[in-house]
């Protein structure tokens, strides 16, 4: 007892000492860099190319915050982290933001002492069967056998669901994505259930897709955004902003293409705000009044980005569902830039 | 008359051998065919091993190398074999083998690791084989330095600052000693250049490169992966481990109580935790406990923990050594009238490490493949660049290739390893069996 209460204090002077550090602005500011935590490798969001250079959906948001803080969309190191390092990355300092598609939750936000500054991704649990089965709905589903990722959300909301349906399943335990399409295509579950991105993205690397499909239900609610530290509220409000930045710039028609042209003014105030024509947002947040052009002109708006490395065009072929603006249905939304 | 009906004049000439006596059929009756159980096993055997080649050959071969994505693979091999063939996917490893030997070295570094890998061969020749100069050992006791300037890079002065401190030892030793006795000589041997690498080595190089600014780009640890990642823990793993565990194996047999209480504290701490904890407390936890803004390079804190969880195991298989040495060795180092070192140094240790050579060769093996523990706390070796590479949205999917590779260059290590350790054997065997 006495063991654990030394080193539990030990870890909250640890907490402490590392909130008390300078502001994470200004750390970034004299690094030159941002030190932005993704995952070791997720299709469409976070993935490395045969150069060395990260890229992905999630990676784009940390190229976005460096081009809003630093004016540079490459002046970002990426710190691969698994599922179990990505909080203790954060909180010890070794990652100034985490763009690991994690999803916001109760505890995360106010237990593990985390600030999530958004959703860039609806993401749900889906579940997804051979079309050999002949199932139509998750609700036919008792007595199948599941393959599920053991430790992660998905697995409690797998047995939540069952029970609620007063269903029966066997479960099959696996540990990574990888295995768990092995297990499937031979046969060893009749169900693989995961994140529908991920399912998508599972199913586009099949030899014959269209055997398979993707059941209707969703099963949970999985908002996957950007984290921070607790505590320092001004690097939040910048990552925050950075992500409201994207989105609005779909919104209001701002692409990669004509910024240069809007950057010259426009008739439309909120464009103008945004990218620093008009007032001093910037300024508020300690940044440069080009940020947000910067963070824009880094990879493009949210829509961009999403049709690059998810959207249907690609071998993932998400369609925007959820996540499309608040104006086609989705409920992606920003507040507004005044 | 003559009753002799025939006397034979001359020898008959040597007839061939029986068929079934000689050549490949004598070899496969003797061998495979000897009796009807062995024939039956025989038969069941090649069986077995036709149906895994049967299944395995065709996947190897109908491939297709040169391929940007999987599905242009499976495309390939869908023209040259067949709509129903399934081949392997080369094209993978043609795209990333790079990545899967150097992760995210920058690609005109290359020779950096090549040079430093090829020199470590030269470093390693002396220890490993007695027909190779002595002279040669002095290029590896400094090859360590040059391995760390190669690999990393920065400023030379670094590395040479620190070499000084091992110079420092027996310069300050021989000054005290005359002075002040042996023990403090000992102490100031140990204490000088302590107190150099904590204090002074630094400041040292920094003033001498800003006065001579001498070096090459500087590598962050976050560039390494790969199997360079691997080999990089696994040698400094296996090099230090060694002296540490018979350090180790020599202070749990010491009589001195504290001594031999702290080895076996050690020992037995460190091999009642599994490897992968002690991983997670390199990568996360020793995090909180120091200073916030303390870049402890992670790879040098897994390289300490890998490095003392092997000495742990080191410890246990020399102290086996030990313990099979006849009583009669150690005695007759007394009689001789050789001290402690001396004895241990000239008796014991080499018979001791001959009889521990298996056991030390495969807890070198173990730890070598203990490596591919660090890619559960996010670095790339090899089995996390393997997860890396599928995300790309190209080569998602693929997973036999990919490890097929991985355990190929592993088991090209591992293997020699284990003919090198027979050859030692052969070598060292000085018993008529």
């Amino acid at each position: 007892m006495k063991k654990s209460a030394f080193f539990g204090a030990l870890t909250v002077a640890g907490f402490a000492a590392a909130m008390a550090s300078a502001g994470t602005l200004d750390d970034v500011k004299a690094k030159g860099f941002l030190q932005c935590g993704v995952s070791t490798g997720l299709v469409g969001f976070a993935a490395p190319d045969s150069n060395g250079n990260w890229a992905g959906f999630d990676v784009s948001l940390c190229r976005a915050v460096a081009a809003a803080v630093l004016g540079d969309p490459q002046a970002v190191k990426f710190t691969p982290t698994t599922g179990k390092t990505r909080f203790t990355a954060l909180a010890s300092g070794e990652v100034d933001m985490l763009a690991r598609n994690t999803t916001w939750t109760f505890s995360r936000d106010v237990d593990l002492k985390f600030t999530f500054d958004g959703i860039n991704y609806y993401d749900g649990q889906g579940f997804m069967v051979p079309k050999s089965l002949g199932v139509s709905s998750a609700k036919e589903l008792d007595g199948a056998t599941v393959c599920i990722q053991t430790g992660t959300t998905t697995e409690l909301n797998l047995a939540d669901f069952f029970r609620a349906n007063k269903m029966k399943y066997e479960p099959v335990p696996i540990e990574t994505n990888a295995e768990a399409r092995q297990q499937f295509l031979a046969g060893a579950c009749d169900v693989y259930t995961t994140d529908r991105s991920g399912l998508a993205a599972t199913r586009a690397t099949f030899e014959n897709p269209d055997n398979y499909v993707v059941l209707p239900e969703v099963i949970s609610k999985e908002p996957l955004g950007p984290l921070t530290r607790q505590g320092d509220d001004q690097w939040s409000d910048i990552v925050r902003w950075t992500l409201n930045a994207l989105i609005s710039a779909e919104e209001l028609g701002i692409t990669s293409a004509n910024i240069d042209e809007l950057a010259k003014g426009t008739n439309n105030p909120e464009i103008n705000r945004i990218l620093g024509t008009e007032g001093n947002l910037g300024g508020m947040l300690g940044l440069d009044k080009k940020w947000a052009y910067n963070a824009i002109k880094a990879g493009g708006n949210y829509g961009e980005i999403f049709e690059k490395y998810i959207g249907e065009k690609t071998a993932i072929g998400l369609s925007r569902g959820l996540n499309a603006q608040w104006k086609d249905g989705g409920l992606i939304y920003s507040p507004p830039f005044r | 008359m003559s009753d002799v009906a025939y006397v034979r004049t001359e020898m008959v000439p040597e007839k061939a051998p029986p068929a079934s006596q000689v050549g490949p059929i004598k070899w496969v009756r003797e061998n495979l065919f000897p009796d009807i159980p062995n024939s039956v096993l025989t038969i069941l055997a090649l069986y077995f091993l036709y149906l895994a080649l049967s299944a395995l050959l065709p996947w190897i071969f109908h491939s297709a190398v040169h391929a940007n994505s999987l599905n242009e693979c499976r495309e390939i091999i869908r023209e040259a074999y067949g709509p129903d063939a399934v081949g392997a996917c080369w094209g993978v490893i043609v795209d990333r083998w790079h990545q899967l030997l150097f992760g995210f070295y920058p690609q005109d570094m290359y020779w950096r690791p090549v040079t430093a890998f090829v020199l470590l061969l030269v470093a390693l020749s002396p220890v490993l084989f007695s027909q190779v100069p002595r002279k040669m050992l002095m290029f590896t006791a400094v090859y360590p330095f040059i391995m760390y300037f190669l690999l990393w890079g920065g400023s030379i002065w670094l590395p040479l600052s620190v070499m000084f401190g091992f110079v420092l030892a027996p310069i300050s030793h021989k000054i005290v000693a005359p002075l002040a006795g042996n023990l403090a000589g000992v102490i100031a041997g140990f204490a000088v250049p302590i107190l150099w690498w904590g204090l002074a080595a630094g400041p040292v190089a920094e003033y001498l490169h800003s006065v001579a600014p001498v070096g090459i780009e500087y590598i962050e640890s976050a560039k390494f992966g790969g199997f360079m990642l691997s080999i990089t823990i696994g040698i400094t793993g296996i090099a230090l481990s060694l002296p540490l565990g018979i350090v180790l194996a020599l202070g749990r047999r010491s009589d001195l109580l504290i001594i031999k209480s702290l080895s076996i504290g050690f020992i037995e701490f460190i091999r009642g935790v599994p490897l992968i904890t002690l991983l997670f407390v390199a990568s996360t936890l020793l995090n909180y406990f120091l200073p916030p803004g303390t870049t402890f390079d992670i790879i040098l804190r897994v390289m300490i923990m890998v490095t003392l969880f092997s000495a742990a195991y080191m410890a246990e298989v020399i102290r086996g050594g030990l313990a099979a040495l006849p009583k009669g060795q150690y005695e007759a180092a007394d009689a001789l009238g050789l001290d402690y070192w001396k004895a241990q140094r000239l008796i014991i240790m080499p018979q001791a490490l001959k009889i521990s050579i298996p056991g030390i060769v495969g807890t070198f093996i173990g730890l070598f493949k203990d490596t591919t523990l660090v890619s559960i706390i996010g670095l790339m070796d090899p089995l996390g660049l393997s997860n890396a590479i599928r995300a790309d949205q190209a080569w998602n999917g693929i997973l036999w290739e990919l490890y097929a590779f991985i355990a190929a260059m592993f088991w090209i290590v591992c293997f020699s390893m284990s003919r090198y350790s027979m050859y030692l054997e052969r070598k060292l065997q000085t018993d008529h069996r």
